[in-house]
């Protein structure tokens, strides 16, 4: 009887347009961001901090990004890591090479620099569709690697290629532990997503579905699909390059380019495919699942087969789950974690009375 | 019922189309005066739809001009259309499917929206404003064409009628001047396409709309049509007031007296 | 100029070799709109059976290591294991996506890339193997002793092998009557139904087939680079092929194929060094993309416009 809407009537459209009309889950809502921003960096470990909640929500953010463009916007890209990469060796750059440079101010410019280089390879879009277009993102993806290494000015001539993120600093606070650097990651990837709710929820995302939907129709109604394709390659892009300033501040510290793989692009993808392709929540889900399943693979294989087969075992018996998770979810649930999630909710909201 | 016609709005000049070899318009001149219901007939494959294509710029023909209030318009796409106040139902329905009835609704009303995409991330202040007001304005449209109890759902989960109805709420949420309707009633029954019949009749009435309408029932279009085109092979081969065009011995011969 | 000419046909060799995982792709495609992802895996596995078969053949079973037996029976094994592959996924993977959007099926076969390479590694072992064919990997003489001009002798037969495979399934599409039928399927399913060969019959064909091309580009790949992991990545060779030549089009993927070879080597030797190397693994698809801006229908696509 708890999860209620009976009775919160909706006096207005404002009311009626908000991203949780039903008290309950502004409610709970609330209660999940207060425990995420303020509970987990006061009481959760370093390790679960470090290797588990600070990557879950750069992922996300890396999720949200890729799902603009493929979930809303409908365009395949198999190349979100590397606009990651972008947006990582751009703050690097950008911290490096300007006195004084804010922190903050870096992290936008990284997102920035990824969608310029976004809308660079969106530009076939206009042109061609489809799996066309996927296998078009793959050349951002090897190209765009490719100059990183190729040019060692972007790791400042280091040897290896490999760059060592600058101490983050805002505001003279040094954000150097564990708890200050998920605080932070949390507060930019919390504005962020919300930002992205919005969008999607407003005439922009009406615009990119209707062109992933129906891109005739989409052009009949006055849509110019030059600019809506663009603009979601723009945004997803700079969503990533985010998320790619942040996995090298806030996450793992060094960084090379070959880290921003193919494997990392896929691996987003199967975030928004588990999670919900077109849902926000979704990429959170997915992002959670996709960093957790490895964890507890590693934690149980030697529980259940013993440690005699040995690493190879494990990893490959990664990709196998991996890879029957995704068909999986496509056979079964297309929308992902977060189709379930809402199914939960309608079965609650029955509960007790199942209809 | 007769309800007055003003000037040519749309007028097209010997406007030939073809696909590879096949000709889907050949040399055809025809005309829209504001406010009327102009009706296009002929048999599957005549090119009905292909006219409609050309009004708002989806095919571009190889021959011919197309003058909009008197301007000669080039090459135009279809957000040009758009832009002039052009909007249209679909054949074979193009609704957007992994929306709500509402945001499929809401889509019409692009053009007229103002605030960008930076607006719509803050969803503050004037881009909240602006959804609310559009809001109202589909709301409207939706008491209008009774659609009420199927805001909330999503187009793909409603039944063939239905959404035909949520198409024509698209196209009409343009407030638009001229309206393309490609067999709006196909596939109904009767009560439906009554329904749909008054619904246009009613737009044409109250806003002045002008209506091509493409449709095979010969009842509904000799019943609510100003002038009626006949198409057969890409060809035009009548015009003029339903009485005239009903009792041309070409149009009988060819697709009256035909199959029908 | 000698040197050009040498490039070029070293070149256009290694384009047959594209062309023919491409042709995985194209055959799967054309037959069930699926864009197999996994085409590079299913090469790796078909590679990695084989010589794991010639290893256990005479480990296991006291046959004669090296033997021309042990070599067709591991063929015929691997060419067994991969029609068992492919009508698994047929019933576990495609039969439940129907109907659903093109691009759902191929996000389930870059799942199915994964599963493949995990199962391929877990049964045979992940390390780099040999795969000899008898064929050295030399210059033809009276080639080099007369013009100077170097081409490798297994290039060579890798594209004479090629050729012929192109043959034997424009044969078998010609002449068989499942042939015709996937041919039917391919323009049109309700068609193809009418015909009286169920679908599912006509796509475990294909995967079947599809496995037989994998399992000959995975021998000769392997023959030339070793049976290891990389050979995935044959897949991604071939994908500018496909976007160049058209997922439908069988010429095309020659063609595509041949033409990304040939520049991708001499864009290698001419415009590598001057930006500092390594641009074999985008150039491909730049070139692909490029094209694809100036013809968007492809090679030997027709421009089409959607129907409304
Ligand atoms: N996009 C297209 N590509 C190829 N042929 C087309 C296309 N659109 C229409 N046609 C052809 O043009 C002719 C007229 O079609 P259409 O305008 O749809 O006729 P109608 O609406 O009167 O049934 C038909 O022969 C049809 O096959
Ligand atoms: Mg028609």
């Amino acid at each position: 009887m708890l999860y209620r809407e009976a009775g919160q009537f909706k006096s207005s459209y404002a009311e009626d347009g908000r991203i949780f009309p039903i008290r309950q889950d502004r409610v709970g809502f609330t209660l999940l961001m207060l425990v995420f921003g303020v509970a987990v960096p006061l009481l959760a470990n370093e390790y679960w901090l470090k290797a588990i909640l600070t990557p879950v929500l750069i992922f996300s953010l890396a999720a949200i990004g890729l799902n603009i463009l493929t979930g809303y916007a409908g365009q395949l890209s198999l190349g979100s890591a590397a606009f990651m990469a972008v947006g990582a060796f751009a703050a690097y750059n950008f911290i490096l090479r300007v006195d004084g440079m804010p922190f903050l101010l870096a992290l936008a410019l990284a997102g920035l620099a990824a969608a310029l280089v976004g809308v660079l390879f969106g530009l076939p879009s206009l042109r061609i569709k489809g799996f066309y277009l996927a296998v078009a993102t793959l050349a951002a993806q090897f190209f765009i690697v490719w100059v990183l290494v190729k040019f060692p000015w972007f790791s400042n001539h280091s040897s290896s290629g490999v760059v060592t993120a600058q101490e983050v600093s805002i505001l003279g606070y040094a954000f150097v532990s564990p708890e200050a650097k998920y605080v932070l990651t949390f507060l930019v990837v919390a504005v962020l997503a919300l930002a992205a709710k919005n969008l999607v929820r407003s005439a922009t995302g009406r615009a990119w579905m209707a062109v992933r939907d129906m891109d005739v129709a989409a052009q009949v109604i006055g849509f110019r699909l030059m600019r809506t394709k663009l603009l979601a390659f723009a945004v997803s892009s700079f969503y990533c390059g985010v998320a790619g300033a942040l996995y090298a501040y806030t996450y793992i510290g060094t960084v090379e380019p070959e880290g921003f793989n193919l494997d990392l692009s896929f691996k987003i993808l199967f975030m928004i495919i588990i999670g919900g392709v077109g849902s926000i929540l979704g990429a959170f889900l997915g992002a959670a699942f996709i960093v957790l399943l490895p964890i507890l693979l590693d934690n149980l294989v030697p529980a259940l087969f013993g440690d005699a087969l040995g690493a190879g075992f494990a990893s490959n018996l990664q990709l196998i789950i991996f890879g029957g998770l995704i068909i999986f979810f496509l056979i079964v649930e297309p929308h992902g974690l977060a189709r379930l999630w809402q199914i939960a909710k309608e079965k609650l909201r029955l509960w007790p009375f199942p209809h | 019922m007769a309800r007055q016609s003003g000037d040519v709005i749309v007028d097209l000049r010997n406007i030939s189309l073809r696909f590879g070899g096949v000709k889907a318009l050949t040399d055809i001149s025809f005309d829209v005066r504001e406010h009327e219901i102009r009706s296009i007939i002929g048999p599957n494959g005549a090119g009905k739809s292909s006219m409609l294509n050309v009004i708002n710029g989806v095919y571009h023909p190889q021959e011919g001009q197309i003058h909009f209030r008197g301007q000669l318009r080039r090459r135009m796409e279809p957000h040009h259309a758009a832009e002039q106040g052009i909007a249209r139902t679909f054949q074979n329905i193009a609704l957007f499917r992994g929306m709500t009835v509402l945001d499929n609704i809401m889509t019409g009303r692009a053009l007229k929206m103002r605030c960008n995409f930076l607006q719509h991330a803050l969803y503050w202040g004037a881009a909240q404003r602006e959804e609310v007001a559009h809001r109202l304005k589909v709301e409207e449209i939706i008491e209008f064409l009774e659609i009420q109890s199927i805001r909330k759902t999503p187009v793909g989960r409603l039944p063939y009628g239905l959404q035909k109805r949520v198409e024509l709420a698209r196209a009409l949420a343009a407030e638009p001047h001229i309206l393309l309707l490609d067999e709006p009633m196909a596939g109904m029954n009767v009560e439906e396409k009554q329904d749909m019949c008054r619904f246009i009749l009613d737009v044409n009435d109250h806003y002045g709309t002008t209506i091509v309408l493409i449709e095979h029932d010969m009842g509904v279009v000799m019943d609510i049509s100003d002038r009626v085109v006949v198409l057969d092979y890409g060809r035009k081969i009548g015009d003029g007031l339903p009485d005239e065009v009903k009792n041309d011995p070409d149009v009988i011969r060819a697709y009256l007296g035909g199959a029908h | 100029m000698q040197f050009f000419i040498e490039v070029l046909i070293g070149g256009l060799l290694s384009g047959v070799m594209y062309a023919l995982v491409a042709l995985g792709f194209v055959l799967i495609y054309k037959a069930s709109g699926v864009f197999n992802f996994a085409q590079g895996a299913m090469v790796f596995f078909a590679a990695l059976s084989f010589v794991g078969f010639q290893e256990v053949l005479p480990a296991r079973f006291g046959m004669e290591a090296g033997s021309a037996a042990v070599f067709w029976l591991s063929f015929l094994l691997a060419f067994a294991t991969m029609v068992v592959l492919g009508i698994a996924t047929e019933r576990i993977v495609l039969r439940p996506l129907v109907n659903q959007p093109p691009i759902t099926l191929f996000m389930a076969t870059i799942g199915l890339t994964y599963v493949v390479e995990g199962l391929a590694q877990m049964t045979w072992g992940a390390n780099v193997r040999g795969l000899e064919l008898g064929i050295m990997d030399e210059p033809i003489g009276w080639l080099m002793d007369d013009y100077g001009i170097g081409v490798s002798k297994f290039d060579l037969f890798a594209a004479g092998v090629a050729a012929s495979l192109v043959a034997l399934l424009a044969a078998l599409f010609q002449y068989t009557k499942v042939g015709r039928a996937l041919r039917a399927v391919a323009d049109d399913h309700q068609a193809a139904l009418s015909i009286g060969i169920p679908l599912q019959t006509i796509w475990r064909v294909v995967w079947a087939v599809a496995g037989f091309v994998a399992l000959v580009a995975g021998m000769i790949w392997g023959a030339r680079n070793g049976v290891q992991f990389a050979l995935t990545f044959t897949a991604l060779k071939a994908l500018p092929v496909l976007i160049l030549g058209g997922f439908t089009s069988v010429p095309g993927a020659i063609v595509g194929g041949l033409i990304i070879g040939a520049s991708e080597k001499l864009a290698e030797v001419y415009v590598g060094p001057l930006v500092g190397g390594g641009i074999e693994g985008w150039f491909p698809y730049m070139l692909a993309l490029a094209f694809l801006l100036v013809r968007p229908e492809g090679l030997f696509g027709e421009r089409h416009i959607d129907r409304v």
